[in-house]
């Protein structure tokens, strides 16, 4: 019901929203409001999730907050908007948020004919399979004719089709967009699998199975598609499009540099290394590039720490570990263009 | 000419001593151009936003491929189908929960509001809790309610339950009620079920017509024909001859267990009889409620002078109460009708594939938020409007007619 409201307001506020008003300046915006708005999921282990008193954590959190703080100087300021996979898109558009950080795979349509720009990697996954041991299913292959339990508007919902039609097999979709209903159905039975990002399939394994039941259920070998997942802006607006960008890159170039939450301030005052003091604002120039305080990268190194930080913080609790996104230069392809 | 002039000075007179009519005319001119200014207004507006964020707009997309499954339909779908086709699976799968709840809430209505009635104590009290307490729950909470129930392990099994030697029994011997919905046998596809449908339309035709021609033989001659059982012998019957001439097909499809679940036959999933229990309930203890007070509308002194006329109970429910009430409950009951119609959009909460599941999912893989959303508008508009349209004229049809 909420979300037939939210899509049909958000559709009223594409029509209703005056252009002139509604300028490109999203920065002016954030700093005259004195907060980020960021769209993330209703809740993902790991990525996006309220604890009992509220507080989010997660990785796509984590983004946010090194936002804030690059911007703001505070990730403190920062506005967290739950959205489902139906309504973040629009939610987006219409400008109910600034930024979407919800675990979000980066494809041509989305950045294209949905008037959004993708734009950093922030996580690179792909889509798999989870099943209940009791199916002694052991290859994606031997899935023809399951029922399989999905979110709308997904790309995983699209995936899926793609894989099935590919391998001439024949599935039927139970779509719920509600997260929590969904986890409910496959948990109780309705699906034979869920389908979703490995990294979703993990926190739902481990987070929203029944108390004691996480393993009953199996994650399948086959990863059928590519998901890289990162923070959304709307079309239209360069300076904010390049701040995410950058603040994302920052934050790994940091990590490859070895500047943590806990040695940054020491880094900045007392490195020789040039690219350090460019990218701590030693050496100023950066920030007034981005048309930020010298002090972004710092800021947002204070509040959540590097990219390495953010993940060993995150991530492991769910039994994933690094892969592809380790540092480039430790075997993955997480890889920062030279901030200079 | 002297002619033209004269009209002309009329003309002239009417608009200015009677003034009243032109300024009617200005007014309505004035607030035709702000409506129509308003309008235009919004939707130019909605055309730069759309533009100046580069988001596509039209609606070519709709012979696009859509690329999800759907997972019940109607008609063939795939995911190579068309947009437009998807949007079409929707709308039949909305329609289909929506005539059918109406047909059962009405049913169930009729008998609980007829039964609020009785001099029974205990009758007349359950069918008040009935009444008082589901039609205060929300609707949606009922939804997935039931949806929580037909898909718990506390209440059904699954479909690998009844696999193996210490398997469970299906019910009958060939119906599977399971969590992942009743699996029954059904009628093999063949020409020949065909033949028998058309044979009870024309039955139920026949019948109706017979009923017609008899009430005009009763004005005219007092006689009356056993209609009842004309009519049905007619629909009985039928159907078996139109079966027979082709082809007499006697195949049952059954379910056969598979890995994973169960093919052939017929499935009713979850969803489906989520939504359906939901909106059926809901809508049915409303619509007892209209039918209780529609009958206690008509003044008892119909009833007694009935009675002291001699006609039986059954008669005078059917002749004198009924008719009379039902000028009462129908423009209410119009009312139920359209809300259980598009109380049907709650079904995208349980994940039946109805017209705004499928549209939101359209909306989301495009992106085209404006055109989806005016797509469902005018399904549901016209759809409402068709209800009301239909309801106004049986409405009608059936008020006084005073001579």
């Amino acid at each position: 019901m909420k979300s037939k409201w939210t899509t049909a307001i958000a559709a009223a506020a594409i029509v209703f929203s005056s252009y002139s008003a509604s300028a490109a300046k999203t920065v002016e915006a954030i700093k005259s409001r004195g907060e980020l708005i960021c769209g993330v999921s209703t809740g993902l282990g790991g990525f996006s999730l309220p604890d009992s008193r509220g507080k989010w954590t997660g990785l796509d959190v984590d983004i946010c907050k090194a936002l804030a703080a690059a911007i703001l100087g505070s990730s403190y300021k920062v506005k967290y908007i739950p959205l489902s996979t139906q309504q973040r898109f629009t939610a987006l558009q219409s400008g109910e948020v600034d930024v979407l950080s919800r675990n979000t795979s980066w494809s041509l349509t989305r950045d294209t004919a949905l008037g959004l720009n993708f734009t950093a990697v922030t996580y690179y996954d792909g889509q798999g399979f989870m099943v209940p041991k009791a199916l002694e299913v052991k290859s994606a292959k031997e899935l023809d004719g399951a029922t399989v339990c999905i979110q709308p508007g997904t790309t995983s919902e699209l995936n899926l089709a793609d894989y099935f039609r590919a391998n001439s097999m024949t599935f039927t979709p139970v779509v719920i967009e509600s997260l929590q209903e969904l986890n409910a159905a496959f948990f109780a039975g309705r699906c034979d699998a869920y389908t979703t990002d490995a990294s979703g399939l993990a926190s739902t394994r481990l987070n929203d199975a029944p108390k004691g039941k996480s393993d009953d259920y199996i994650i399948l070998p086959e990863i059928i598609s590519k998901e890289p997942l990162g923070p959304v802006v709307r079309h239209g607006d360069d300076q904010f499009l390049d701040i995410v960008k950058w603040v994302i890159f920052g934050l790994v170039e940091a990590e490859e540099f070895g500047i943590t939450s806990s040695n940054v301030r020491e880094m900045a005052s007392s490195s020789k290394n040039p690219n350090i003091k460019r990218l701590l604002g030693t050496n100023p120039g950066m920030g007034r590039n981005l048309g930020l305080d010298e002090a972004w990268i710092v800021n947002a190194i204070l509040a959540v720490g590097n990219y390495g930080e953010i993940w060993e913080r995150n991530i492991p609790p769910l039994g994933l570990s690094r892969g592809l996104n380790k540092l480039w230069s430790n075997g993955g392809i997480m890889y920062s263009p030279p901030v200079r | 000419m002297a002619n033209a002039i004269s009209s002309f000075k009329r003309t002239l007179r009417i608009i200015t001593m009677n003034g009243k009519e032109v300024k009617a005319v200005i007014f309505q001119a004035a607030f035709f151009f702000l409506v129509a200014g308003g309008a235009y207004f919004l939707y130019h507006n909605m055309q730069v936003n759309l533009e100046r964020q580069n988001i596509q707009t039209g609606f070519h997309y709709l012979s696009l491929e859509s690329g999800f499954a759907i997972g019940e339909s109607w008609i063939s779908y795939s995911p190579s189908s068309s947009y437009a086709r998807a949007i079409l699976v929707g709308f039949i799968n909305t329609s289909v929960v929506a005539v059918l709840g109406i047909t059962l809430a009405t049913l169930i209505g009729v008998f609980v509001g007829v039964a609020a009635l009785s001099s029974n104590w205990l009758v007349s009290k359950l069918t008040s809790v009935y009444i008082n307490f589901l039609r205060n729950l929300p609707v949606l909470l009922q939804i997935i309610l039931w949806y929580t129930i037909v898909t718990s392990p506390r209440f059904l099994p699954t479909v690998r339950d009844f696999n193996g030697e210490n398997g469970l029994e299906p019910f009958l011997g060939t119906i599977y009620m399971t969590r992942q919905g009743i699996f029954m046998p059904f009628f093999e596809a063949d020409i020949g079920w065909l033949g028998a449908a058309i044979g009870l339309a024309t039955g139920i035709f026949i019948s109706i017509w017979i009923r017609y021609l008899s009430r005009i033989r009763m004005d005219k001659t007092g006689q009356q024909l056993p209609v009842f059982w004309i009519g049905t012998s007619f629909i009985l019957v039928l159907p078996c001859i139109g079966w027979l001439l082709m082809g007499a097909p006697v195949g049952i499809d059954y379910p056969e267990m598979g890995r994973f679940r169960l093919s052939g036959g017929a499935t009713i999933t979850p969803e489906f009889i989520a939504v359906l229990f939901g909106l059926t309930i809901y809508a049915s203890a409303f619509i007892a409620d209209i039918v209780r007070s529609g009958i206690l509308s008509v003044p008892t002194g119909q009833v007694e002078a009935g009675r002291s006329l001699g006609l039986q109970e059954g008669v005078i429910m059917g002749r004198i109460v009924l008719p009379q009430a039902l000028r009462i409950i129908i423009p209410p009951l119009t009312s139920q009708y359209l809300n259980l119609t598009k109380n049907s959009s709650l079904a995208v909460a349980v994940g039946y594939p109805d017209l705004v599941s499928i549209s939101n999912t359209t909306l989301n893989q495009t992106g085209q938020a404006p055109e989806a959303i005016m797509i469902m508008m005018i399904v549901y508009l016209s759809t409402s409007l068709t209800t009301a349209f239909f309801m106004n004229w049986y409405d009608k049809k059936i008020q006084f007619v005073e001579r």
